[in-house]
C-alpha cells in the first residue's frame, strides 16, 4: 500500500553570509540535508531534536510552504505539485499544520467561530448554514461548548486556544496533520488533556500526524515511530519504545540521558561537551563527531548513513550496534 | 514548582524587596534572624547579591546587550566585593573558569551575542557567585535552554553548591528537574504552598490532589506507556481565586467543607505537609 506521505531526500540549503554585513562571506546552510521517511494513514511520526536542527523546516517543506533544495515529496503517491498552484491548494486541503503558540496562529479581532469557518471560505467549500453547523460540530469535537463560537481568542484558556487551531486545521477535514510543538506553550496539567484529544481524533478520524517536539517523553506517549534529527539529518529511527529504551546513536543516548525524569532520579546523567554547532558550520564527516565519545578517525571524513540495524531500528553511526 | 502563574517567582522577589511599589506585601521572611520584609533599603542592598543572588530564565535580556561581559561581570565584583582593576579582573577570570567557559580571557571581551543561550547562562552564574552567596536562586534557569544544554547547566548549578556549600532554590515546572537536583520541593498552586515534603516523599507518596493530578498527567520515557489523565479544568484567574480551597473546581477528592475556607497547611508525617483536609 502506498503510504500517505513519502519523504525521499529532502533537502533545503540557504545561502547566508558569516559576519557582519557587508563583509560576511557568502556560506550555505544546510538547514535539511537527505531526510527520507514515510508516514502512513492514521499513523503518527515523532520528529525530535534541539533547535536549529531542522525539524520545523522539514515541515513547512512536507506541506510545501517552502520550495525544496533537493529531494521530493509524495502525498498518496503523487509528487508535491508546484507551489502556489491551484492543485497545490487543493491538496493543502488534505494537509493541515498546527502550531506552537495558539495565541500567534489566531487572529486576536476575529471571533472563534468566524476563525474556525475560515478554511470553507478560502476554499469556497458550503453555505453559510453548513459553514457555522460544521464549525460547531468541529468545535464539540475538540471538547468546546457551542458558547465558544463568539468568543474572542483573549477570552480564552491556553489550552481552549490551542483546542480552536485543532478544530480551525480540521475544518477540511485533512488526512494529515502537521504538529509543530503543539503543546510546548502550554502548562503541565493542559498537555496531558490536549496529548488525550490528538490521540482520541486519531482513532475516531484516522489521521496521520506529523509530531514535532523537543519533549522525548510526549513524544514517547503519541508516535508510532520516532525520528531523531541532529543538523539537518535524521540520525536514529525506529519504533518509540526501543530507540527510547536503548538508543543506538550516541547522540540518541545523550539526548535521552538528558531529560530529567522523576522516575530514573538519582542516575548518572550523560553530560555531552559543548553546544551544537551552528548549522553553517556543520563539521565534517559524521556531524556529531567532535561531541563524540566514541569518535574514531573514520567518523571525521565519512558521513554516516542511515543503515537498518539487527533489530530492525536505523540509525546514521559508523559503530552502530556496537556502542551502548 | 508549580504552574505558570502559581506564584513560584513572585515568591522570590517579595522576598528579596524586588516587586516594586504598589505590591503590599506580608507576613515575613528571616535571613539569621533578621526579617528581611520592610527592612530598610540599604540593609537589603547589603543581601541581594551577597547573601541572596538570582538568576532568571532568559540569560540574554538579564545581560546587558552593549557591555562587554568582563565589564559586566567587573561591576558585580565592585559592587559586592569592591575589587577593581587587575584585581576584579582575574576574578572575573577565575569566575569564568569556574562556570567552565574554556578560553576565559578572551570572551571576557565578548559582546553576550557572542556567546551562545547556554554560554550566556553560564556568564549569568558567574555573576551570581561573585557575591559569593550563600543562597542561590534560580528561576527557571534552563527553560531556554535545548535539553543537552540544560543538562550542563543543572550539572554546573550542582557541582557549584557542591563544592561551596552554597543553598540552591530551584524554581521550575519540571518535575523531573526537580526530582533530580533538590532535596525537598514545595509544590504551589494558585499562589500557596499546597505540599512540602523531602523529594522522594512527594514522587512515591504525593498526598496533596494536586501533586497526584500532576503525577498522572506525565508521560514516561520508559516502562509501559500507559493513557494519561489530564486534570480537569483550568488554574483560577488570581484576581477571580475560589471561596475554599483554590483546586476545589478541579478537585476530584472535593467534599462541600473544602469550598467554605482555604486549608491550612498541616503536618501529615514528620517533615511533610500538607495543605488538603481530604489528604
Amino acid at each position: 500500500m502506498t503510504p500517505l506521505l513519502e519523504v525521499s531526500n529532502l533537502s533545503r540549503v540557504y545561502d547566508v553570509r558569516r559576519g557582519a554585513w557587508p563583509f560576511g562571506r557568502r556560506a550555505t546552510l544546510h538547514a535539511v540535508d537527505g531526510v527520507s521517511f514515510e508516514l502512513a494513514a492514521g499513523r503518527t511520526l515523532g520528529l525530535v531534536g534541539e533547535s536549529g536542527c531542522g525539524k520545523t523546516t522539514t515541515a513547512k517543506l512536507v506541506l510545501g510552504l517552502v520550495p525544496p533544495s533537493g529531494g521530493e515529496v509524495r502525498v498518496a503517491g503523487e509528487s508535491l505539485p508546484e507551489i502556489g498552484s491551484p492543485s497545490w491548494r487543493a491538496l493543502r486541503r488534505r494537509m493541515q499544520m498546527v502550531y506552537q503558540d495558539p495565541l500567534g496562529a489566531l487572529d486576536r479581532r476575529l471571533s472563534v467561530g468566524r476563525q474556525v469557518m475560515e478554511p470553507l471560505a478560502i476554499h469556497g467549500l458550503g453555505k453559510a448554514a453548513e459553514r457555522r453547523d460544521k464549525a460547531l460540530a468541529m468545535l464539540d469535537a475538540v471538547g468546546l461548548a457551542p458558547h465558544h463560537f463568539d468568543r474572542f481568542p483573549h477570552e480564552l484558556s491556553g489550552g481552549q486556544r490551542q483546542r480552536i487551531v485543532l478544530a480551525r486545521a480540521l475544518m477540511l477535514d485533512p488526512q494529515l496533520l502537521v504538529c509543530d510543538e503543539p503543546i510546548s506553550a502550554l502548562d503541565v496539567s493542559i498537555q496531558a488533556q490536549v496529548v488525550n484529544l490528538l490521540l482520541a481524533l486519531q482513532q475516531r478520524l484516522g489521521l496521520a500526524y506529523l509530531f514535532i517536539s523537543h519533549d522525548l517523553r510526549m513524544v514517547r506517549q503519541v508516535s508510532h515511530e520516532v525520528a531523531v534529527m541532529y543538523l539537518g539529518r535524521i540520525v536514529e529511527r525506529g519504533d518509540p519504545d526501543q530507540l527510547f529504551s536503548a538508543p543506538a546513536h550516541p547522540y540518541t543516548q545523550a539526548l535521552v540521558s538528558a531529560i530529567p525524569t522523576h522516575i530514573r532520579h538519582k542516575r548518572r546523567r550523560l553530560v555531552l561537551p559543548g553546544e551544537p554547532p551552528n548549522p553553517v558550520d556543520r563539521p565534517a564527516g559524521c556531524a556529531f563527531h567532535p561531541r563524540c565519545r566514541h569518535a574514531i578517525a573514520r567518523c571525521r571524513v565519512e558521513t554516516p548513513e542511515l543503515r537498518t540495524l539487527a533489530d530492525g531500528r536505523r540509525a546514521a553511526c559508523h559503530l552502530a550496534g556496537q556502542i551502548g | 514548582m508549580g504552574e505558570s502563574g502559581c506564584g513560584k517567582s513572585v515568591t522570590w522577589l517579595a522576598a528579596l524587596g524586588l516587586l516594586g511599589s504598589r505590591a503590599r506585601i506580608g507576613g515575613e521572611v528571616r535571613l539569621e534572624g533578621r526579617d528581611l520584609v520592610g527592612a530598610p533599603v540599604a540593609e537589603l542592598e547589603r543581601v541581594r547579591g551577597r547573601r541572596i543572588a538570582m538568576i532568571f530564565q532568559d540569560p540574554s535580556s538579564s545581560l546587558n546587550p552593549v557591555h562587554r561581559i568582563g565589564r559586566q561581570l567587573g561591576e558585580a565584583l565592585r559592587l559586592h566585593r569592591g575589587l577593581d582593576g587587575t584585581a576584579a579582573e582575574a576574578e572575573a577570570r577565575r569566575l569564568l573558569d569556574r562556570v567552565h567557559i574554556a578560553d576565559a580571557q578572551r570572551r571576557l571581551g565578548d559582546y553576550p551575542h557572542e556567546l551562545s543561550g547556554g554560554m550566556n547562562q553560564r556568564v549569568m552564574i558567574a555573576m551570581a557567585l561573585a557575591g559569593q552567596p550563600d543562597l542561590l536562586v534560580a528561576d527557571e534557569p534552563t527553560t531556554a535552554l535545548d535539553a543537552t544544554v540544560q543538562a550542563q547547566i543543572l550539572e554546573l548549578l550542582g557541582e557549584i553548591r557542591r563544592d561551596s556549600g552554597m543553598a540552591l532554590v530551584l524554581i521550575s515546572h519540571d518535575l523531573g528537574v526537580v526530582a533530580e537536583n533538590t532535596d525537598r520541593v514545595c509544590v504551589m498552586y494558585a499562589g500557596r504552598v499546597v505540599e512540602d515534603a523531602p523529594i522522594d516523599t512527594v514522587f512515591e507518596a504525593p498526598a496533596h490532589p494536586y501533586t497526584r493530578g500532576l503525577l498522572a498527567a506525565l508521560p514516561e520515557l520508559d516502562g509501559p506507556r500507559r493513557v494519561l489523565t489530564p486534570i480537569a479544568g483550568v488554574v483560577p484567574d488570581p484576581w477571580n481565586l475560589p471561596t475554599g480551597c483554590s483546586f476545589a473546581p478541579r478537585c476530584d477528592r472535593r467534599i462541600e467543607a473544602c469550598e467554605s475556607a482555604p486549608p491550612m497547611p498541616t503536618e501529615k508525617a514528620a517533615d511533610h505537609r500538607v495543605a488538603c483536609i481530604r489528604a
